[in-house]
């Protein structure tokens, strides 16, 4: 039944990025396709349907130039698949996993289906164990979990790759310490400029043999961009989960992703679900983001940090949205913080991180944490509330308490959120810092904090 | 071996077109391809059969041959079914695990139920005794706490003979034989039913009494009867999976089924770490030993997704006909429907609302008629409530799954993204939430807790709705230009709103609130409203009484007061009586 080496000359359509072969015999749903254009590097397609005639394919380095008979096209009959090995950190690749450092492929390793295959559920372990980002926002109010998937929702001209540099560069991604972890990035249509940026990042703190690094640019074929997560990823599950490393995998940018699946199914005339993007495009996301975690019996864990560009800044555009349906959380950033010149900007409302409950408190960062947290977000949407009180009736209108809360809000958003992009905190000189904020508040406002608490923590009495 | 019907002709996804339309019947199971992979007949059209394939179809080509098994989509019944965890199409993830490793591959098949293990029968009906559907002819101890019946199936009636001993069986053993006129139907204890078709119900009764959850904010303000239906709509982050982990952890059903469907793998471990390790506060037994788990997470194939749905509610089916009070779980039917579109435009079906095809509405209702509460043949009393949680796109209820849903259920806990935003949770919003089981249900609270009940509840309820009122004039004044009687509801409503509706999933003893602590908490804070009306209208500033001491502890009630200490709120009803007496005095 293989029929390996029949090569294909003759195209039916040129639609878009698909293109339509006639006459083929034996091709598999989903296998591999090369297509020989003759002046050009070898393309690559996968097939998106395939029936007694005709095979429709998917090129991901686009149909430019290509007509109807100057090309071969050569099924595979195999999935597309990844050579990983350890060669691969401290090394550069195209968006396909193909080197572009000039130096050849890694040569040992298995070959691995860049699909990958569902996790059971039940050989998860359940993520515990926290990141330490030395950034006080993060840890304090959306602690980062070793194994989570985090994404950070952005926008144009907003500091999500310097946060995540400075994530990458403080950060205990492994347990221990500065050892056995590594860094996988996987670009979609980045800029140059952007991905100059993280090299020269990963360089000047001495991480470069421990990052792979998969770039399609913004000049690269859009169409590639379906499938550098997914070599990203395979690579990834095989250090986390062969070799045992904590491994950090950036995905930047996803909303790139989203426009390059959304062309091809456009191209294909599916049935939309909103704003054009495909019916399919949850699970599609899914099949990406679920691919972090941590395994029974196996030493390694796959955090992710997906970095998206809100289209408009708008959280309710299906691309944020869906995100955040699948992921463990979100950090969100926010333009109006910015413009007072806080730096991280991190909109703390909308933010959330679902895992962080099992990874704080007592025995893990600190026994008041939890409640610190919660109070700390009582206290600050209160604030939010005056703020817009006063915008109506002015300032003097407002209770002495009221004065208090903003008061306290601008403290919060100056010493506490904003922190130095080579300042890096410890937990405990972040919960220190915390109640020394909450300190401005008068005691019997906070509910939230246990008595005990008060006592221990109100006005700093220890740390003084 | 099966036989070869026919062979494939197209794949899109995990929908493929195949010939044998003559020997393929509606519905029916087929195995695909070389690497036997499971698939579902979903229409016959001349020639042609579509099928939709319950696993990853990569690698398939055309011209493989296809299998038919003469079974629709069924599910096996019997014990064992407890405390197991399954995929959509109910294969246990344990043995998968087992025979695959930690990823699933594609074409395992394994049996449900353990096939070997033995269950300690007891019969309760002998030889020459007549049976009919429904009625058990024995129990076994599925676990320590549920006594698994053995039923007679459905539209089966003769006289049992060769009833076996008690003793130690399997599933698969002969342990009586029906006589059906001329012919012998043999009983085991494990039945087979298709998913896609309800169980015949024997009677059916109206819903009576509550499904306790401990959850303070369903429990008082909109409650579920048992055997009625729930849905909790809500944007990301707002909390619907927490309260359905809430409820089935501590719901007063006998049985939980959660259907995990479409989400997150880490969910369905967390459930799998923590339930095991969770009293069930009634029978003080692991809460694994009344539940069942149906994992089809996100990264599963979407048409087992499809599935998992039918298979979760036909266990609670059968657990039900046993007698049973069950309660089902659903998170996501978003995700479920939108396997339906996934499907649906893989067929090039004519879409409706949002790519949605037109038998959406249809659909949902099917699953959501299949709650209910029944009088068995034996003629005790079994119900299925089910509570689903939708995931409109970008929160906004106007969508169609949320709207379609409204119609079918009576339930509707609207999840809010600015409550969830300043972490009030559970985020149910008050003002657009709703129950229809309040009338049929007051009569147990009456009868069980406290006479008081309804009223309570509607005076929060109004206070609530008084609030939003103010709150619209606050934003544009302020609230020190209210009149003092109004910032005391203000007061009021807040502490309700913190010290009562707010319940932290995480805290030890916030997490559950029986009944009579919910009573408990209500009068301490209506007491306090009471006692305060009264000397706002001496003139006594609001500001004072906002002072109080006692407030604080109000505020710390939920977590300071364990359910064996409830008396303790008679004595923080005496010291709010108290502090507002000294007040008073302070004026005179
Ligand atoms: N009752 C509660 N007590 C404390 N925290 C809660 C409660 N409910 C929700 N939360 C917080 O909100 C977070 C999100 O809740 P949850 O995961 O249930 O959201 P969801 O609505 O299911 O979201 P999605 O649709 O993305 O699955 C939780 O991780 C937790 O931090
Ligand atoms: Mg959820």
């Amino acid at each position: 039944m293989t029929l390996i080496n029949k090569e294909y000359t003759n195209l039916k359509k040129i639609l878009g990025p698909l293109i339509v072969v006639e006459g083929v015999e034996g091709a598999g749903y989903g296998e591999m396709v090369e297509i020989a254009l003759k002046g050009h590097p070898l393309r690559h397609g996968r097939v998106l349907q395939v029936d007694e005639q005709r095979a429709v394919i998917e090129v991901y380095q686009g149909t430019i130039n290509i007509a109807k008979k100057n090309c071969k096209v050569h099924f595979k009959g195999k999935p597309m698949v990844v050579r990983v090995s350890k060669e691969m950190l401290g090394r550069m690749f195209n968006g396909m996993g193909e080197p572009t450092d000039g130096m050849p492929s890694p040569m040992d390793g298995d070959q691995r289906d860049i699909n990958g295959l569902p996790l059971n559920p039940i050989c998860r372990t359940y993520p515990r164990d926290y990141i330490e980002t030395g950034i006080s926002i993060i840890d304090l109010m959306t602690t980062l979990i070793r194994g989570q998937k985090l994404p950070i929702f952005s926008g144009n001209g907003l500091p999500h790759n310097k946060l995540v540099a400075q994530i990458i560069r403080q950060a205990n991604i492994s347990e221990q310490g500065n050892e056995n972890f590594a860094i996988v990035l996987a670009a979609m249509g980045l800029k140059n400029n952007e991905a100059e940026f993280f090299k020269q990042n990963f360089e000047t703190m001495g991480a470069a043999k421990n990052v792979a690094m998969f770039l399609n640019l913004a000049d690269d074929p859009s169409i590639e961009r379906l499938v550098t997560p997914r070599v990203a990823l395979t690579a990834a599950e095989y250090l986390a989960f062969d070799l045992g490393m904590h491994v950090l995998v950036i995905l930047t940018d996803m909303a790139n992703y989203a426009e390059a699946l959304r062309e091809v199914s456009s191209a294909r005339e599916e049935v939309p679900s909103r704003k054009g993007y495909p019916g399919y495009f949850y699970s599609d996301l899914a099949s990406l983001y679920e691919r972090a975690g941590r395994i029974k019996g196996h030493k390694g864990s796959i955090t992710q940090l997906p970095i998206l560009s809100m289209p408009n800044d708008d959280i309710t555009h299906p691309i944020p949205d869906l995100t955040g349906f699948i992921t463990e959380g979100q950090i969100i950033l926010e333009r109006e913080l910015t413009v007072r010149n806080v730096y991280p900007p991190v909109n703390v409302f909308p933010s959330l991180s679902r895992l962080m409950k099992n990874g704080i408190g007592k025995g893990m960062t600190r026994d008041d944490h939890p409640a610190l947290a919660s109070q700390l977000y009582a206290a600050y949407s209160h604030v939010k509330n005056i703020r817009s009180l006063v915008q109506v009736i002015g300032e003097d209108e407002i209770s002495e308490l009221d004065k208090c809360y903003l008061h306290f809000g601008e403290i919060l958003e100056k010493k506490l959120i904003n922190q130095g992009y080579y300042e890096k905190r410890t937990m405990e000189e972040t919960l220190d810092l915390a109640w020394q904020v909450l300190s401005i508040l008068p005691e019997e406002v906070l509910n939230r904090v246990s008595r005990e608490q008060l006592e221990k923590h109100y006005g700093n009495k220890n740390s003084r | 071996m099966l036989k070869q019907v026919g062979k494939i002709i197209m794949i899109n996804g995990s929908i493929i077109h195949t010939t044998g339309a003559d020997t393929l019947s509606m519905m029916e199971i087929v195995e695909v391809g070389q690497s036997h992979l499971i698939g579902e007949v979903i229409k016959i059209i001349d020639e042609k059969v579509v099928i939709q394939v319950y696993e990853d179809t990569s690698g398939i080509k055309p011209e493989e041959p296809i299998y038919g098994t003469g079974m629709p989509l069924s599910v096996e019944l019997g014990p064992g079914l407890i405390g197991s965890i399954f995929d959509g199409i109910q294969r246990p993830l344990q043995k998968l695990w087992e025979k695959t490793g930690s990823f699933i591959q594609k074409g395992v098949q394994v049996n449900a139920l353990d096939q070997k293990r033995k269950w300690h029968f007891v019969p309760q009906k002998t030889d020459g005794d007549s049976i009919k559907s429904g009625e058990a002819i024995g129990w076994v101890w599925e676990t320590t706490s549920i006594k698994h019946f053995i039923l007679c199936p459905p539209s089966i009636e003769g006289k049992l003979e060769n009833v076996v001993a008690e003793g130690d069986y399997t599933i698969s053993q002969t342990i009586a034989k029906i006589r059906v006129g001329e012919r012998y139907h043999k009983l085991t204890m494990v039945q087979k039913w298709p998913v896609r078709i309800e169980r015949p119900i024997y009677k059916r009764q109206l819903p009576k009494s509550p499904l306790i959850t401990g959850q303070r904010v369903i429990d008082l303000l909109f409650p579920l009867a048992k055997g009625s239906t729930a849905a909790l709509p809500g944007g990301f982050g707002t909390g619907k999976t927490i309260l359905q982990h809430q409820i089935a952890k501590w719901c007063d059903a006998d049985i939980i089924i959660y259907i995990g469907c479409g989400e997150r793998g880490n969910e369905m471990t967390e459930v799998l770490v923590e339930f095991p390790e969770l009293q069930d506060p009634r029978s003080g037994r692991s809460l694994m030993e009344r539940t069942i788990l149906v994992a089809n997470t996100s990264n599963m194939p979407v048409t087992a997704r499809e599935a998992s749905i039918y298979t979760g509610i036909t266990m609670a089916e059968y657990y039900r006909d046993m007698g049973y009070d069950v309660a089902l779980l659903a998170d996501s039917t978003s995700r479920w429907a939108e396997a339906l579109r996934e499907l649906s435009g893989r067929m090039e079906e004519m879409p409706a609302e949002e790519g949605f095809p037109a038998y959406l509405a249809t659909r949902l209702a099917q699953f959501y008629e299949r709650a209910g509460v029944v009088e068995t043949v034996e003629g005790t009393k079994g119900s299925i409530s089910v509570i689903g949680a939708v995931s409109p796109p970008s929160g906004d209820f106007s969508e169609p799954v949320t709207m379609h849903t409204k119609r079918f259920i009576s339930t509707f806990w609207g999840l809010d993204k600015d409550l969830a935003n300043e972490r009030h949770y559970p985020s149910v919003n008050w003002l657009n939430s709703y129950s229809d089981n309040l009338d049929d249900i007051q009569e147990w609270w009456q009868e069980h807790v406290d006479h008081t009940w309804r009223s309570m509840r509607d005076r929060v309820v109004e206070i609530l709705s008084q609030e939003d009122e103010l709150q619209k004039i606050v934003k544009l004044v302020g609230s020190d230009a209210l009149p003092d009687n109004q910032r005391l509801v203000l007061l009021i409503a807040r502490i309700i709103r913190e010290s009562f509706l707010q319940q932290n999933a995480y805290h030890d003893i916030d997490k559950y609130a029986s009944p009579q602590k919910q009573i408990a908490m209500l009068r301490v804070i209506l007491f306090f409203y009471d006692e305060a009306k009264k000397i706002i209208k001496r003139s006594i500033p609001i500001s004072r009484i906002q002072g109080l001491a006692v407030l604080g502890d109000v505020f710390r009630m939920k977590e300071d007061i364990k359910e064996n200490q409830l008396d303790q709120f008679r004595g923080l009803e005496d010291k709010i009586y108290q502090e507002i007496t000294c007040l008073v005095e302070s004026y005179k």
